[in-house]
């Protein structure tokens, strides 16, 4: 069932959303023992806003677009009176005394949290093994990691328990692992949706969005969580046309990219499918054209330089005094020290040490400067391309969900996932994944969508257009 | 002192400051909790404050408005600007980094002219945020080091600054007090700031170093901690004597930030440069630039009240004192130029009004309850030779002791009757004839003579005489 039909069934009081609510809190206990998709599991709060959702519908109040529909948060969005980790020892114990923004506008939609989501620690990393609190576990192989950062959110919706999920996706985590679990991933444009109450990695770079089961219901919850927040000077300040109603129009006129210049790398099968898309969409009316985005191979090192610095800069104030985590020391610099040193992981402290020198007198010229120019490169190219193509198509992952072990030694084959979504944070373009069948081992295969800033309606009908071509 | 002469040798003083000043404004720089002083620690807080995670900043227009007041008032050039995240850990800077403007500040290439006609140049005026407070307890002279314990006050944090950045150009200690004092007489009349340094809410600190003529700039120390400013004359005096005693015992200056310390009038080593922190400053990507329209800059210049320099020139011309003149520059200090221009418009004598305002009013305040009718009367009281200048004086304190009062009638109250000029010449003849002596000699050219007869008309008139018109009367009567 689409989200839009809970709604409605909730809506007339055909279905009661406290039922709807026991059968994903029952699907939880069957099975979240084997997936470990949340850190922290809201059955109670759930079964009291799915009550209040009905009792609205019995006084005959609206009880918001999105009532009884029931939703799964990234650890890392802040939730008033709830553990908000990040996964993350260091956050171990801290409840926020406020909620996000997109939290606040969830609730008064009438959605339903049911728990927060296991990630990467701080959104770091592209398979969520780099969880303090152990990794999620992909529900199409349980042998096999679900993505990330947001593997947790993705394998949640993958799992059915939830009816959708909210993740970040700051170089590829939210569209990798909906490729990796086969449900639907969108990042929007940057400052498409606020970030207040996001718990920042690298805020030039983050952004929220949904995973759901089908495109038409990540186009509900962008209409829902979407829009200008006056607590966020980075959100767009205008409105956004409703996506629910651009899917209606075909793809018939469009043109779609294919980037001749993209990196190689991607599996025969993962590439196999990207062909199908394409041939589906020229089926379809759409013209396939050549372009070039001659950057695109540079994203990767520039990302690993400026993501790395904001967040040395962001997860600097973890230090012990005010929240959160504290080991005892002698005197405020050593506190300071044991406490992030037993608080933080390997990548984390990975990242904040590559952050710390590329912003360093001396190298910032050398670093972080070259990144910020390989940045703008990017963007101008993506700009050009968008000149001659409505979207561009990629692969989202390289290659199917990966066994665990595989690549976590190796932090720079793990990088090489994200080959693919980063230099769309760099431009602060909108993608999103859309599954398209199946690769290696029956394994879910992504296609990503990619187009210009604020182009999300056109993105969404190519997205539907190949949803529809798999019925 | 004048350090320029002051100073032993040839030595010449290069002195440029750095002023913080905490904006007047209603809510905190990127947050709406309240920005007051004094209120229970930590009560003026809030997610942004706290750099809670997920939190982010929203920049107080407010803030911008009164920053640009600033500029405009240092003749400065607005510019679209940024802010950027300078990078250093410590308790009371809750994320561990302060967004500052950096490269492109609001305010750059002003200056400021002293009432004594020196012109110091302005390098910048940018935006930054305030840290929190920390309280050091045990251990010594409320140091970090070796206290037992540390309280943290986040009332603080937050709160808008704008730091002024002078250039080198301020030649002796006088200047440098006078540059302050002139700086915060404007940021109160623009209601950028209180400017109170006992309060935190302006803070100096001097950048200090000694050439020879015609050589280049020598190595500088940075003075922090100078909370008055007399503490900044008598620092910046101490720090150049030191300056020039290694000099000439052939040592160098290192370049380091020096700690003032009021209770031994010495500077100590705080840090050195080689320990400086490396801020690793980046642009505040949580934060947009600021691009000020012509339209919006128009719209501040518009609303600024006038500044004390253009208040001293206009009671200047009103009264004939010199713009620079300590009755001119004490009386707009005082923020009382207003009353002496009512006064004026009241049909009162602007000059002597200018008088008794700045003899009488110094504990009144800018709002005087003092009715500006009665001293405007007052002054035509004088001005007409009704009453003398000492008369004048009495009945100004009565008329201030009681809240107001008429002139004339405390003046006839007290029977301070004016003589007349024929009244007087009669007194004046009278004394010449009792006081042969004195006027034989007095005519034959001794000056010293006229005192024994003024003084013989004045006991005569019990003090009703003008000193004045006595002694153009004696003069008169010379021949």
């Amino acid at each position: 069932m689409g989200l839009a039909d809970i709604v409605a069934s909730v809506k007339s009081g055909a279905v009661k959303a406290a039922d709807l609510t026991e059968v994903r809190l029952a699907a939880i206990a069957a099975r979240e023992g084997d997936i470990h998709a949340f850190n922290h599991v809201m059955a109670d709060e759930a079964r009291a806003s799915a009550a209040a959702v009905d009792e609205a519908v019995a006084r005959g109040d609206d009880p918001g677009p999105l009532a009884g529909v029931t939703v799964a948060l990234k650890d890392n969005m802040c939730t008033r009176g709830v553990p908000t980790t990040c996964s993350s020892k260091i956050l171990e114990g801290w409840l926020p005394p406020y909620d996000g923004t997109v939290v606040a506008a969830l609730k008064a939609s009438g959605a339903v949290a049911v728990g927060k989501t296991n990630l990467d620690e701080f959104a770091m990393g592209s398979s969520t093994e780099n969880s303090a609190f152990g990794p999620t576990r992909n529900p199409h192989d349980t042998n096999r990691v679900p993505g990330g950062s947001s593997g947790g959110s993705a394998a949640a919706v993958a799992a059915g328990f939830s009816d959708f999920s909210l993740g970040s996706d700051t170089g590829g985590s939210i569209r990798q692992p909906a490729a990796l679990c086969g449900v639907v991933g969108v990042k929007p444009t940057y400052g498409y949706v606020s970030r207040y109450g996001l718990v920042a990695f690298a805020s030039s770079l983050d952004q929220i969005g949904p995973f759901t089961n089908t495109v038409e219901d990540a186009a509900l919850v962008l209409d829902v969580i979407g829009g200008h927040d006056p607590r966020d000077s980075t959100s767009i300040p205008q409105q956004h046309p409703s996506l629910v109603a651009a899917l209606q129009q075909g793809v018939g006129g469009l043109r779609i990219g294919r980037i001749t210049d993209l990196p190689e790398g991607a599996d025969p099968d993962v590439q196999e499918r990207l062909e199908a898309a394409f041939d589906t969409l020229k089926a379809q009316g759409a013209t396939i054209v050549d372009v070039q985005v001659p950057a695109f191979s540079f994203g990767l090192t520039a990302y690993y330089l400026i993501a790395p610095a904001e967040a040395s800069s962001n997860l600097a104030r973890y230090d012990g005094v005010r929240y959160g985590m504290r080991v005892e020391a002698t005197d405020t610099n050593a506190m300071y020290g044991a406490t992030r040193e037993a608080g933080f992981g390997d990548e984390v402290k990975r990242r904040i040490m590559l952050g710390t020198y590329a912003l360093s007198a001396g190298y910032y010229d050398a670093y972080y400067g070259k990144a910020l120019k390989v940045r703008r490169l990017i963007h101008d190219d993506f700009e050009r391309a968008y000149q001659h193509a409505d979207v561009l198509l990629t692969p989202t992952s390289p290659s199917v969900a990966f066994e665990f072990g595989s690549k976590g030694d190796n932090p720079l084959a793990m990088y090489l996932c994200d080959t693919y979504t980063i230099p769309t944070n760099l431009a602060g373009h909108p993608g999103m994944s859309v599954p398209f069948g199946t690769g290696a081992h029956g394994l879910p295969v992504g296609v990503q969508v990619l187009a210009g800033t604020l182009q999300e309606p056109v993105m969404f009908r190519v997205a539907a257009a190949l949803e529809r071509s798999l019925a | 002192m004048s350090e320029r002469d002051g100073l032993p040798g040839d030595w010449e003083l290069v002195v440029g400051l750095e002023v913080h000043v905490e904006l007047a404004t209603n809510t905190k720089m990127f947050s709406s909790s309240p920005n007051r002083f004094g209120d229970e620690p930590n009560t003026n807080i809030d997610p942004v404050t706290l750099g809670l995670p997920g939190a982010l900043p929203v920049l107080n227009e407010q803030a911008v408005e009164l920053a640009m007041r600033i500029g405009l008032a240092l003749n400065c050039t607005i510019q679209p600007c940024t802010f950027h995240r300078k990078n250093y850990f410590y308790p009371d800077m809750p994320k561990a980094y302060q967004v500052s403007q950096y490269d492109q500040p609001l305010n750059i290439d002003g200056y400021l002219d002293l009432p004594n006609g020196v012109r110091v140049g302005i390098e910048r005026a940018h935006m930054e945020e305030d840290a929190g407070k920390s309280t050091h307890i045990g251990g010594s002279g409320g140091r970090v080091h070796g206290a037992d314990y540390s309280l943290l006050d986040l009332n603080r944090a937050g709160v808008p600054l704008v730091e002024i950045v002078s250039r080198p150009d301020i030649q002796t200690s006088d200047d440098a007090r006078d540059y302050v004092n002139e700086l915060r007489g404007i940021l109160v009349a623009i209601g950028a700031s209180d400017a109170k340094m006992e309060e935190g809410s302006l803070r100096v600190d001097a950048n200090i170093s000694v050439r020879q003529p015609g050589a280049p700039l020598g190595t500088r120390c940075e003075i922090k901690n100078v909370n008055s400013i007399r503490s900044l004359g008598r620092a910046i005096e101490y720090e150049a004597r030191r300056q020039i005693d290694l000099l000439e015992s052939g040592d160098k200056v290192r370049q380091e930030t020096r700690h003032w310390d009021e209770t031994d009038g010495r500077t100590h080593t705080l840090r050195v440069k080689e320990d400086a922190d490396d801020y690793r400053y980046f642009l505040e990507p949580d934060l947009v630039p600021v691009v000020p329209s012509a339209e919006w800059i128009h719209r501040v210049r518009e609303a600024m009240p006038p500044l004390p320099a253009q208040r001293r020139e206009h009671l200047s011309v009103l009264t004939g004192q010199p713009a620079n003149s300590e009755a001119v520059t004490s009386v707009v200090e005082r923020g009382q130029d207003h009353y002496v221009l009512a006064v004026s418009h009241l049909g009162g004598d602007a000059a002597r009004a200018l008088v008794y305002v700045k003899e009488a009013f110094a504990d009144l305040g800018a709002e005087p309850a003092v009715p500006a009718l009665d001293i405007a009367g007052l002054t035509t009281l004088e001005v007409d030779g009704k009453v003398t200048a000492t008369q004048a004086k009495a009945i100004l304190a009565e008329i201030i002791a009681n809240g107001g009062g008429d002139a004339a009638a405390i003046a006839a109250a007290k029977g301070f009757e004016a003589l007349d000029t024929s009244a007087l010449e009669t007194v004046v003849d009278q004394v010449i004839a009792e006081q042969a002596d004195a006027w034989a000699k007095f005519c034959a050219g001794d000056g010293k003579a006229m005192g024994a007869i003024v003084g013989a008309v004045m006991k005569a008139t019990q003090g009703k005489a003008d000193g004045k018109i006595v002694t153009a009367l004696l003069n008169q009567k010379k021949g």
